[in-house]
């Protein structure tokens, strides 16, 4: 195994958004309104190891698609740097920065929000990888054949518009259109959550051979902690914006240590349990325009004590690989 | 055994469209008595949705029932009055959806909304209405519910829109609540709050719920009998342990192979090849032969539902049966 290929450090987003005409004229007349910032990820690190799966798991507004955008530089981040292959990229320049972009590709959640409905199949998959000069404009032609006979598409389709497939069939168009420029690194954002279970399956098994047979690493965005304990080597779990908890996918699901994973965890319907008696955490999400102070889970933790008001726990390390952000590890 | 809240017998729902009538639902029978949870599984397109609105009668056109009964307590509903089945929705049927924008309305405060539920149905005043509004809402865990019903639906949470929604499907106490995919759109935390209490107030007040969903993990956790629908029949019915332990259809068993966490962690996935086929243009006989390992030529034949020890039912020619008699 060779080192990290996309490490993160101390990566922050904010959304600002900025005062509107009427605002700013309220504010001539010293009403002093201030621009309303989000802090959707805040000062996450951790990096992904060349061939490995990692799980970036959260509920709604926890940051993780925010994450995964900066991951494949989408958008940039506020604060911190992303290094690929041990080199800053916002540092790189040419070739280097070039080769950078297109080894990291994303798949997203929505196929049909992401394929453009007025161009061909053909087009979709096979306008990048010439642009970028990995293949000629005369063998363009094979190249998205052989692209769509790889991602369980009949390569006959390629004149074939976006609404003419079914979800389960636009989602490999757009696992397709990733891999055309020979990416080393996917970002899937919650690629398979708008399937069907049976063809999700399908969608996931698709996702494990191409891991094994073209090497790749994944960064696997999910709500569903099922497909993620299925899909991944390691584990990260967000709450508003930080990451409370990173640990390999077997400790995770086997000896959870931060209150908010456990909670998850015990939250999750399970095809085992009958007649479940649902035990939910208190409370909903709190707003990120208005997050608590200190631990950001403090409101709902059953464990919470005076500190964790006014604290924020750092992530640490409790066992080799696990990290847990929470106060009760000091404790103990 | 009582006689069931509710008994569907061989309904048929259709939509006429202009390429040719839509068969979305095609025979289906099921039964649901006092205090029973059943959960009725299904991909899109198989029909299960558009069961739950014929019970309502909810079908608009170009859909329409085109056969079979359905009985309410003795009452049959398929081809009642619109001002009978009026009076019997939102009293002693409710439905809750999977979006809850589509039972509130945005315009008008929660208040106005519930009160209005309230005197729908019963001569009570303004003021034991709001009074009875106020509880509803605490019963399903809405924190200071004097504030919240002077609020608009836009003020609340997704998650407490469903509550909200939930609270006006349960306050005429119904005997019966169809529930279509109400946490589908909920982060697990709060589906599992959602579960929690629809689990607590069925079980207080005795209501038949017929909680209707593609993910089988749910109805594992929830329900007391389950139906799986493809292409617009049931195709199979029973017990949820038995059902979900010991598959009799290959379909059932191809989607609980499809499940992540049932699987070996890595190991690929026992998927079903193929996708659904479309409504508007089924194969004769066994809409799942196509996708099927176990599919021959009798598979093209006619076939119906047969029962299976232990108060369960398939449709299949080839049912996993001595696996589960073992």
């Amino acid at each position: 195994m060779s080192g990290p290929i996309i490490a993160l450090d101390r990566i922050s987003k904010d959304f600002v958004t900025p005062l509107d005409l009427a605002a700013r004229a309220a504010n001539l007349l010293g009403a002093r309104l201030r621009e309303s910032a989000i802090r959707a990820v805040d000062d996450v690190s951790f990096a992904v190891d060349e061939g490995e799966v990692v799980g970036l798991v959260g509920e709604s507004g926890c940051g993780k698609s925010t994450l995964g955008r900066i991951v494949a530089d989408v958008l940039a981040p506020s604060a911190g740097s992303v290094n690929f292959r041990g080199a800053p990229r916002d540092e790189l320049a040419g070739e280097a920065a070039r080769t950078a972009a297109l080894k990291v590709q994303m798949i997203f959640q929505d196929p049909m929000a992401s394929l453009n409905p007025r161009l061909r199949v053909g087009d979709i998959v096979g306008e990048a990888p010439v642009v970028h000069g990995i293949v000629t404009r005369a063998e363009r032609r094979d190249y998205v054949a052989a692209l769509l006979e790889r991602v369980g598409l009949d390569p006959r389709y390629t004149t074939r518009y976006p609404h003419q497939f079914s979800g389960g069939q636009r989602a490999r168009i757009g696992i397709a259109r990733a891999l055309a420029v020979k990416p080393d690194f996917l970002v899937c954002d919650e690629s398979v959550a708008a399937l069907d279970v049976s063809i999700q399956a399908q969608i996931l098994n698709l996702f494990m051979e191409l891991r094994h047979d073209l090497k790749l690493t994944y960064l696997f965005i999910s709500h569903d902690l099922g497909v993620v304990e299925h899909l991944s080597d390691r584990v990260v779990i967000m709450y508003l914006g930080r990451v409370v908890e990173i640990a390999p996918t077997e400790t995770l699901f086997r000896a959870a240590n931060h209150p908010y994973t456990r909670a998850l965890l015990a939250n999750v319907p399970r095809l085992e349990a009958r007649k479940q008696r649902f035990a939910p955490i208190a409370g909903e999400i709190p707003s990120p325009l208005d997050p608590p102070s200190g631990c950001q889970f403090h409101p709902r933790c059953p464990f919470a004590m005076a500190r964790c008001k006014s604290e924020a726990p750092a992530l640490r390390e409790i066992t080799p690989g696990h990290r847990s952000a929470c106060h009760l590890n000091d404790a103990a | 055994m009582p006689a069931p809240v509710l008994a569907v017998t061989d309904l048929s729902t259709s939509f006429f469209t202009r390429n040719g009538a839509v068969r979305a639902v095609n025979g289906v029978s099921f039964a649901v008595a006092r205090g029973e949870v059943l959960g009725l599984v299904g991909e899109s397109g198989s029909g299960k949705t558009v069961t739950g609105f014929s019970i309502l009668g909810l079908v608009d056109p170009p859909g329409r029932i085109v056969g079979g009964s359905i009985r309410f307590l003795g009452e049959e509903l398929a081809g009642a009055s619109d001002e009978r089945l009026r009076s019997l929705r939102g009293a002693s049927i409710a439905m809750i959806f999977q979006d809850p924008m589509m039972t509130l309305n945005p315009v008008l405060r929660i208040d106005t909304q519930m009160i209005e539920a309230i005197t729908a149905h019963e001569k009570v005043s303004h003021r034991a209405a709001r009074a009875r509004a106020r509880a509803a809402l605490a019963a399903v865990g809405i924190a200071s519910p004097d504030e919240r019903l002077a609020a608009y639906p836009h003020q609340f949470s997704g998650g407490m829109r469903q509550r909200v929604a939930i609270a006006i499907a349960l306050l005429h106490r119904p005997a019966l609540l169809v529930a279509d995919e109400p946490t589908t759109a909920l982060d697990v935390t709060i589906q599992s709050q959602i579960l929690a209490e629809v689990q607590d107030l069925c079980a207080e007040s005795g209501t038949a719920l017929i909680w209707i969903t593609h993910d089988l993990a749910v109805v594992a956790g929830l329900a007391d009998r389950v139906a799986v629908m493809y292409a617009g029949r049931i195709v199979e019915e029973g017990p949820v342990d038995a059902v979900l332990a010991q598959p009799l259809h290959p379909y059932t068993r191809g989607l609980i192979g499809s499940v992540p966490s049932r699987n070996a962690r890595g190991a690929p996935l026992n998927q079903i090849p193929g996708m659904a086929p479309s409504p508007a243009d089924l194969p004769p006989g066994c809409a799942f032969a196509p996708r099927c390992p176990r599919a021959d030529v009798v598979c093209a034949g006619p076939l119906g539902m047969t029962g299976h020890p232990g108060e369960r039912a398939a449709r299949c020619w080839h049912p996993y049966v001595s696996e589960a008699a073992r």
